[in-house]
């Protein structure tokens, strides 16, 4: 198959230890806290009182609109409260969480096996839906509304390119079928003509089990891509596989294309098959700043200090806790968050592998960020106008065209939190336009009042005339005369 | 429960430095340096760290009066290389106060008061170069005889051209540039043929210059496969000055230089690698690189042939540099998704 490149990306240490080992059970914790947010968009709406017994698998939230997702119980338990908790995103803000202790364990709750050969596309669809199914690898985006549009070509995510993250390439090692069967499923529902595995090239073990769980069938192909960050972002792994490129604002959908994440694709295989909700996920812990790396299966809820601690615990050079990967996640303030449906990793980083934040230098304009950029940006050009606040600018330089993917920042000589500071812009430039609308809005009924009083005093200064006219025409004072004139006679 | 501190991504540190940068710039121009010592004697060196000293010092004084910290912006090399560049320009006997003027032009006047590393229009050095230029014609005219015409004047006498009062003992060995004679060709009456036989010249440009220049380009090689600088800026200004040349003198070889004379002469190759490429003051797009370097050889070009001056490279820089802001804004590269443009 023909690959093409894509512009600029970065060549980083993979730093995969935690793939060394087999997938090992997570922490059992006595309890756990599952938000009921858990993926981009709003909240779902719980269907448990405290104090309700609830099986594993039973549902906790339902989702109220389309870009909601339910929310299942991981284990067997009493509900023991349902409170306002901190999450782990980028907001910082507290969510409402179904708390529940763990007890004895139960019959599992299931839905309803599936046929994937006979049901029809769009059942198949509802069930990812009410498995509560998001996007797994970190975006958490709804599954079920990715897959309500046809398709031409379906790519199946495993290029798994940020350094640390070894979860996928685990769940590609050990349950190979799934992901196959998943991707089966998938081409299935948004009815396309190709379906393709993409994996990076160096993990070879990966390619080999996919490789053997295919067999000779060919209706699913499987494409090594070069090892390149970021190579598994969805617009440079369409332009990889395809040549094409998703148009500048718009979706994969308008080119025909949908990605999904290949632990996405398991996962909807095992709703379909075994009626299985989304209850559990595969996290790798790794990092300097863990005792024994590994990818763990965690179910959601897990506090994420339990997780550390089923890896050994932290070492001496434990600095910074990130969930996701070391370019694009999230930096914890603290380890007491549960494990989400978006979390594919949490990286304890060592005080030596950490970005020093205080001494920057002001941009020479080297030119090393536009060169890394996988979206062809000019980072120098929107630092120097995200600083001056030159809103149409950014704009027209593609400021939301960023994928804050991080490459500029680590390529800059002068040590300048880029991405930073475009996400940061992206907000500013967004209350900017809020603010422009407003004011619009804001001219529009002042003139609208301006007008409204001026037609009002129009109108009076009008009447006034009329009666004024009306008293002093010389037709009204000869009237009011006879009328005088009539009276008096009468008076007489 | 454990804490953590926070910050945005990335997480990693970021690897080259402003630092190593210009130490690379550094280490690119000493063939080029060496070369020089070779042809014009050991003066160049003595510039070269009377430069750098006035430079560091100035750079020093304006950090404390603006109030930023000294440190980082001190060890990031920025004014040795600006200074190092100024005084390449220099012809190797000039006195030491012409050297204080450019370098307080340099560093004071188009670097801090422009904001400092990063926010300068104008190349601090092309601006101290220009300076001194405007300011002592007579003194910036002063190149001695190369290697193997009389010179190169020897230390002692080098030390008291550039530290002495009074007369300076080199008149003797005084010559007029290549560039020089070529500018007061129609003048003389003389076709260039003729001139050409004159022992200044070498194969190709000026004697000893004509090595120098290719000392710079070797530099130059070595700062573009470090990716230092990139490939738009010295191809633009090199194709252009090719190209630009060689109908004229196709058309009448006894008027006008051979192309490559136009290279090897002057500070074409010192500009092409190291002064048009300075990324501050040029363009940051690579089609806008492009046409910065255009721009500078055709108006070097422009200058040697029409200006009252022997070599238009610093003005030509000059000049991009205030056209490269907004060059930059109309040659922004095509985003990715974008439909190609017409």
């Amino acid at each position: 198959m023909q690959l093409h490149a894509f512009h600029g990306g970065l060549f980083l240490p993979a730093h995969k230890e935690a793939a060394a080992r087999p997938i090992l059970s997570g922490p059992d914790t006595p309890l756990l806290v599952v938000p009921l947010l858990q993926h981009a968009g709003p909240p779902a709406e719980a269907v448990v009182q405290p104090g309700q017994r609830v099986r594993e698998g039973e549902p906790l939230a339902q989702a109220i609109e389309p870009q909601s997702v339910s929310v299942h119980a991981p284990c067997s338990g009493r509900v023991r409260a349902i409170e306002s908790r901190p999450l782990p995103h980028a907001s910082g803000l507290d969510g409402p969480c179904v708390l529940i202790e763990r007890g004895e364990p139960d019959l599992p709750w299931r839905l309803p096996p599936l046929d994937p050969e006979t049901t029809d596309a769009e059942t198949l669809r509802q069930r990812v839906a009410d498995a509560g199914i998001v996007g797994l690898g970190g975006a958490a985006f709804p599954t079920a509304s990715k897959l309500a549009v046809p398709r031409e070509l379906l790519i199946v995510n495993g290029a798994e390119c940020e350094p640390y993250i070894a979860c996928d390439d685990r769940l590609m090692r050990e349950r190979a079928a799934d992901v196959i069967a998943g991707a089966r499923l998938l081409q299935r529902i948004v009815a396309a003509k190709q379906a393709l595995i993409a994996v990076e090239d160096s993990m070879l073990d990966a390619l080999d089990a996919l490789r053997t769980a295919l067999g000779a069938a060919g209706d699913v192909q499987l494409v090594s891509v070069p090892t390149r960050y970021p190579e598994g972002g969805e617009k440079q792994l369409i332009r990889v596989l395809t040549g094409r490129e998703v148009p500048r604002g718009g979706l994969p959908r308008d080119i025909g294309v949908v990605v999904q994440n290949v632990a996405t694709a398991a996962a909807a295989w095992r709703a379909v098959v075994h009626g299985e909700p989304l209850t559990r996920r595969l996290v790798s812990v790794s990092g300097a700043g863990v005792a024994q790396p590994g990818v763990f299966d965690v179910l959601i809820g897990t506090p994420i200090s339990a997780l550390v601690e089923a890896a050994g615990g932290y070492t001496d050079v434990a600095a910074r806790l990130v969930l996701g990967g070391p370019l694009m996640g999230l930096a914890l303030p603290h380890d007491d968050f549960p494990v989400t449906k978006a979390c594919n990793s949490v990286l304890v980083l060592g005080a030596a592998d950490v970005r020093d934040p205080a001494p920057t230098l002001p941009c020479i304009r080297c030119g090393n960020c536009d060169r890394a950029c996988p979206a062809q940006l000019l980072p120098q050009q929107l630092f120097a106008f995200a600083n001056a606040g030159q809103w149409e600018r950014l704009r027209d330089h593609g400021l939301f065209d960023c994928i804050e993917c991080g490459c500029c920042d680590l390529v800059c000589p002068s040590h300048l939190p880029l991405a930073g500071t475009f996400r940061h812009a992206k907000t500013e430039l967004r209350a900017h336009d809020r603010r422009a609308r407003e004011a619009i809005e804001a001219k529009q009924r002042f003139e609208a009042r301006r007008e409204r009083l001026e037609r009002e005093a129009a109108e009076r200064a009008a009447r006034m005339a009329a009666r004024r006219q009306s008293v002093t025409a010389p037709d009204a004072v000869q009237a009011a005369i006879e009328r005088a004139k009539a009276r008096r006679e009468g008076e007489s | 429960m454990r804490t953590f501190e926070v910050n945005g991504a990335p997480h990693l540190p970021a690897k080259p430095s402003v630092q190593q940068v210009m130490g690379l710039v550094l280490l690119a121009l000493l063939p080029g340096i060496a070369l020089h010592v070779l042809f014009f004697g050991p003066g160049i060196v003595a510039l070269i760290g009377l430069a750098v000293l006035f430079g560091v010092a100035l750079e020093a004084a304006m950090l404390r009066l603006r109030g930023q910290p000294l440190k980082p912006f001190l060890s990031d090399l920025s004014a040795p290389v600006c200074a190092v560049l100024f005084a390449l320009c220099l012809p190797p006997l000039t006195p030491w106060w012409i050297v204080l003027i450019g370098m307080f032009a340099a560093i004071v006047v188009a670097k801090h008061l422009y904001g400092g590393l990063g926010y300068n229009l104008f190349n601090p050095a092309m601006v101290g170069f220009v300076v001194v230029l405007i300011c002592f014609p007579y003194e910036l005219s002063q190149w001695p005889a190369p290697r193997g015409l009389g010179g190169p004047p020897a230390l002692g006498e080098s030390l008291r051209a550039i530290f002495g009062s009074g007369a300076p003992a080199w008149d003797a060995v005084a010559q007029a540039t290549p560039l020089d004679r070529l500018r007061n060709l129609g003048s003389q009456g003389l076709t260039l043929s003729e001139i050409r036989d004159a022992p200044v010249f070498g194969a190709l440009g000026g004697r000893g210059w004509e090595w120098i220049g290719a000392a710079y380009a070797l530099g130059g090689l070595f700062l573009l496969w470090r990716k230092v600088i990139r490939w738009e800026t010295p191809v633009g200004l090199l194709a252009a000055v090719v190209l630009l040349t060689l109908p004229f003198h196709l058309y009448d070889p006894d008027v006008h230089p051979f192309p490559l004379q136009h290279v090897f002469t002057g500070a074409t190759l010192l500009a092409a690698f190291f002064i048009a490429t300075d990324p501050v003051s040029g363009c940051t797009t690579p089609r806008g690189r492009l046409i910065f370097g255009v721009g500078v050889g055709v108006l070097t070009l422009a200058i040697r042939r029409w200006g009252n001056y022997p070599d238009g490279v610093a003005f030509a820089v000059l000049l991009m540099n205030a056209a490269a802001p907004w060059i930059d804004l109309h040659t922004r590269p095509r985003i990715y998704g974008e439909a190609p443009r017409p």
